[in-house]
């Protein structure tokens, strides 16, 4: 004998119902959204008053009042009322390109070109991924040959002089290349079942974590040398990006590591049940749900290392930042340090909104593919 | 905090470079390399820093290409490194650079501790004060209660530490890390007090800010800044190349040999000065173990120590300064070369 359940929910079929009627149009939003009563209003009033006056200020500093050229020495910017933008025509080539050679400058502006085409290709999504990431692989390695040169008459330029945004896009490419296998083997080595192996990696995280970026390039960079056999010289730039790589894998590892734990324990099970073995259930059948869990706290990181990459100022190169500020002390321009910190605002702010979009495509793009798999 | 680190970490390097092995000679390594590295500061214009093209430009940028002038008869032979007062000193010890020219004050602390060695200053300085003129403040005992920008690590923060016990006046400290950070603090109104070189002062106050004349500089100069090359203490032999490198600039204005004249002076001097400086007779080049001609290259390439001020600092250049106690000795400046 068997009793049912007591249910609070209606049994038998639901009334239907025709959809609430939503009043549509150009009044009906201002009513609802902006008017809606007349607290409402007096806001809507004041806050649009007081953001029609800033706009007003910031378009007058910015364009009406603005100096757009001057002479070498800065003399037309001196009366100006508004914004001096004839600042970033004289030192955009040091912003961009640092103390880079100057005939050669152009190997560096190619450079740039060959990161935004294919970003921008890549966002199209055209091709497939395996495409995407060998040409990525590609864009980076002639990123370094053209920068280095030293080949088919290009002069050799050593890794000193290197500069700007060619350096930041190079310092940034291989952290993350470097960094995202290795946060991987981080984040399974810690959820491994052999002590040692959990140990190295519970260690490097906290250790790395633990201590700041900058100390830890500092270290790499200019402490490391004194400790290795003189006749091993490895590049500062090498060593600083292993550092780089290192700390972006420590903070990495417990972003993917939180995502193999939202992997129910029943799929690895089902997995062994199948007969499959720890790597290929690990490739197959966890990393893919994992990481596809993770994208959005993965490219808060990656959008972190590519400002993260102003630290290698310490080094004594010149990226973008430094590269501003350094060129920003000259004494006939060194007023007008606003526009130059308000252009590379907009460079890191322009560059790090397209990753986070593509971030958030890639996270719409999972979402599809999972409603389509439930289907 | 981060200066504490800073400490911390200089005082390991130096450690380690204590511990270090002794390494081949400065002039070997060099000569291996192809160029003289040199630490430079970077953000100081009329000292080193980058034009709009890239190139370098200074009073420090030029002794380090007559350093590479005087060893490769080349002053294009030399790199540079950009530095922070955090790293200039630790980038020396650990071999990371060969000299470093990057406004270093010689104090004695910094001359004993770190095992490096202070060479003839290339520019004297000494800190100032500069405050708006609204203030009212005519000299430094009626600061009480100010709030002072300063540099952290920098020798301005221990001039204020010493005004505040001389004169027994509190002052607040606001610690800033960049120059630029300081001016437009200062101008901006968020401290009364600017401390800086003299030199720094001047040019600060003719560069940025809104309006020069509504600020003064105290009458009182607290300290001695001399500023010039240091080297690492184990290496007598290009400690006195650096060293004559610069005393070459200094005998080669108090001669009368600039970079146009000095072709003459070779052919036709009869002074014995001028001939022992430009290897007529014996330059010295045997002793440093340097080419015959490289006393006439630096001067020929890069000059003597008035031309290169006049076009980094001086009459020549945005910043204008005056000679003052950098004149030669015969002018009652401290500027002095040892007879050749």
């Amino acid at each position: 004998m068997t009793t049912a359940p007591r249910s609070f929910a209606y049994s038998g079929t639901a009334a239907t119902r025709t959809p609430p009627e939503v009043p549509r149009g150009v009044r009906a939003f201002l009513h609802r959204h902006l008017f809606n009563s007349p607290l409402g209003g007096v806001a809507t009033f004041v806050l649009g008053a007081v953001i029609a006056i800033v706009l007003w200020r910031v378009l007058q500093w910015s364009v009406v009042d603005a100096v757009w050229y001057s002479p070498g020495d800065g003399s037309a910017c001196r009366d100006a009322a508004g914004a001096c933008w004839a600042v970033i025509a004289e030192k955009y080539r040091v912003i961009l390109f640092g103390a880079y050679p100057y005939q050669q400058q152009w190997r560096g502006a190619l450079v740039v070109a060959l990161w935004l085409g294919w970003g921008a290709i890549s966002a199209t999504r055209l091709l497939s991924v395996t495409l995407r990431l060998a040409g990525w692989a590609v864009v980076f390695v002639a990123s370094i040959l053209l920068l280095g040169g030293g080949f088919l008459g290009l002069e050799a330029v050593g890794t000193d002089v290197w500069g700007g945004l060619p350096l930041t896009f190079i310092i940034f490419g291989g952290t993350v290349a470097g960094g995202l296998p290795l946060a991987v083997l981080l984040a399974l080595g810690r959820r491994s079942q052999l002590p040692v192996v959990r140990f190295i990696c519970v260690a490097t995280i906290e250790g790395v974590r633990g201590i700041p970026l900058l100390a830890l390039l500092f270290f790499a960079a200019l402490i490391l040398p004194l400790f290795l056999p003189p006749q091993l010289t490895v590049d500062k730039l090498i060593r600083a990006e292993v550092g780089m790589i290192v700390f972006f894998a420590s903070y990495a590892a417990e972003v993917i590591r939180g995502g193999l734990q939202a992997i129910p324990e029943g799929q690895d099970e089902a997995a062994k049940a199948l007969g499959l073995g720890y790597w290929l259930r690990t490739r197959k059948i966890i990393l893919p749900q994992a990481l596809a869990i993770v994208v959005p706290a993965l490219f808060n990181d990656i959008i972190r290392a590519f400002k993260n990459t102003t630290f290698f100022s310490i080094l004594g190169l010149f990226d973008v930042l430094g590269a501003t500020k350094a060129a920003l002390q000259d004494p006939q321009w060194v007023r007008y340090g606003t526009e130059g910190y308000l252009f590379v605002f907009l460079l890191y702010f322009l560059i790090c909104s397209a990753m986070s979009a593509y971030g958030s495509s890639i996270e719409r793009d999972n979402q599809r593919r999972a409603r389509k798999a439930a289907r | 905090m981060r200066n504490y680190l800073a400490t911390g970490l200089v005082a390991l390097s130096a450690l380690a470079a204590v511990c270090g092995p002794a390494g081949a000679s400065t002039l070997d390594t060099v000569k291996k390399n192809g160029v003289v590295t040199c630490a430079v500061n970077g953000s100081r214009p009329g000292f080193s820093a980058v034009d709009s093209k890239g190139e370098w430009h200074g009073i420090d940028v030029d002794t380090c290409r007559a350093l590479a002038a005087a060893v490769f008869g080349d002053a294009s032979k030399v790199k540079f490194l950009k530095t922070n007062n955090q790293t200039r000193l630790t980038a020396l010890q650990t071999g990371e650079v060969d000299v470093t020219v990057a406004n270093t004050t010689w104090t004695r602390a910094r001359d004993t501790d770190l095992g490096l060695d202070f060479v003839s200053p290339t520019f004297y300085d000494g800190q100032g004060l500069m405050v708006p003129k609204a203030l009212g403040v005519k000299n430094a005992q009626e600061l009480d209660g100010a709030s002072v920008c300063v540099r952290p690590g920098s020798t301005s923060e221990r001039v204020v530490a010493d005004i505040q016990k001389k004169f027994g006046i509190k002052l607040k400290l606001v610690v800033i890390d960049d120059q630029k950070e300081i001016n437009t603090a200062f101008f901006g109104g968020r401290c009364d007090v600017a401390v800086q070189s003299t030199s720094g002062l001047s040019s600060t106050r003719a560069a940025v800010a809104p309006n020069p004349d509504d600020y003064v500089i105290l009458p009182q100069i607290f300290g001695k800044d001399p500023m010039g090359p240091v080297v690492r203490q184990d290496d007598p032999q290009w400690r006195d190349i650096v060293q004559w490198t610069v005393f070459t600039l200094f005998q080669a204005e108090e001669s009368g040999v600039t970079s146009k004249n000095v072709d003459e002076m070779k052919a036709d001097s009869k002074d014995a000065t001028v001939r022992r400086l430009l290897g007529v007779d014996d330059s010295g080049g045997k002793g440093l173990g340097l080419d015959p001609a490289w006393a006439y290259n630096v001067i020929k390439q890069v000059g003597n120590y008035g031309e290169v001020f006049d076009r980094n600092v001086g009459k020549d250049s945005p910043l204008k300064l005056e000679r003052g106690i950098n004149a030669q000795y015969t002018d009652g400046g401290l500027i002095y070369a040892p007879p050749l």
